[in-house]
């Protein structure tokens, strides 16, 4: 292990801000493009279920 | 035993399948993430030039091999689908590409958060940038001209002829390192060389680029069926589908 402390982890050497930012966009994409995936599946089988109900 | 593959070519039989595949990939990338995770925090040592910041290469590199793998693979199926006259394998080409574009602008944003403490640029007109950069725009490009197009056939054959013309972008963004002098260091890895980096950083590296590649298969999947819901929904597969599953009007 790295690290001595918590803290010493969250400073990253004092490059936090260009460490935490790149690894944090990254996730922050991911959970933005399956939750967006998810919703347009949903929306296209309501569409479909009113055409085929209409 | 022979397996009927035509059988999957149609969005029909492929809906079900590509269904019983995501958890399957999501999981493999979970799996991978939390280990290149786990060695790209715990386990890699700290580098003696560059400190703690080096550890933006965990996603920055894997990042940027999937921007230019996923062109490759587009391109492929966007050829496939030229060629046969296939409408799954545009549909495959189309499910990629916002894949593709997310890795590379990310590709692009960690460099540059790396380049900025190392470099001390957020930016700098060397020929990996800007190819990288390029490869944006073909991405973006192949997006909104399949977007712009109404008739989703004459859509995938234009956007394939883009898709094509630009994957010579790909061996330029690959080689540039090695052709032009270029303010960002050589490749991490080259074929038929000993690496230069610490077998560590080497294998967080490998699993973070795993859990990036079953990330891209599943959520391509999982683009792929919404785009054949949309494509096909006044068939009566859709219909049929859309009404057993229960969504709310």
């Amino acid at each position: 292990m790295q690290w001595t402390s918590w803290s010493a982890f969250f400073d990253m050497g004092g490059y936090a801000f260009y460490v935490w930012f790149s690894f944090g966009l990254t996730a922050l994409c991911v959970v933005w493009e399956v939750i967006s995936l998810h919703k347009r599946s949903k929306t296209a089988l309501r569409l479909s279920k009113i055409l085929a109900q209409g | 035993m022979s397996i009927n593959w035509f059988k999957y070519s149609s969005p029909q039989t492929f809906y079900p399948l590509a269904g019983k595949m995501i958890p399957w990939f999501a999981f493999l990338a979970t799996i991978f993430a939390i280990a290149g995770l786990y060695i790209s925090f715990a386990v890699a040592p700290t580098d003696f030039q560059q400190g703690e910041a080096y550890r933006i290469i965990f996603v920055h590199v894997p990042a940027a091999w999937m921007s230019m793998v996923i062109y490759i693979a587009m391109a492929g199926w966007a050829a496939l689908g030229l060629a046969l006259n296939a409408r799954l394998s545009a549909m495959m080409a189309q499910a990629l590409a916002p894949t593709g574009a997310i890795f590379t602008l990310l590709a692009l944003v960690t460099g540059s958060l790396w380049g900025k403490p190392m470099w001390g640029a957020w930016w700098v007109w060397d020929a990996r940038l800007t190819s990288e950069l390029i490869l944006l725009f073909l991405y973006l490009g192949f997006i909104a001209l399949q977007s712009s197009i109404d008739d989703p056939r004459r859509a995938d054959r234009a956007g394939a002829l883009l898709a094509l013309v630009g994957v010579v972008n790909v061996p330029i963004i690959y080689f540039s390192v090695k052709w032009w002098n270029t303010l960002h260091q050589g490749s991490s890895i080259n074929m038929g060389a000993a690496p230069k980096m610490a077998a560590t950083m080497l294998m967080g590296m490998l699993l973070m680029a795993l859990a990036f590649w079953m990330y891209t298969v599943a959520v391509a999947l999982m683009r792929v069926r919404c785009i054949m819901l949309e494509r096909e929904r006044s068939s009566d597969w859709v219909k049929a589908l859309s009404v057993s599953t229960g969504e709310k009007l």
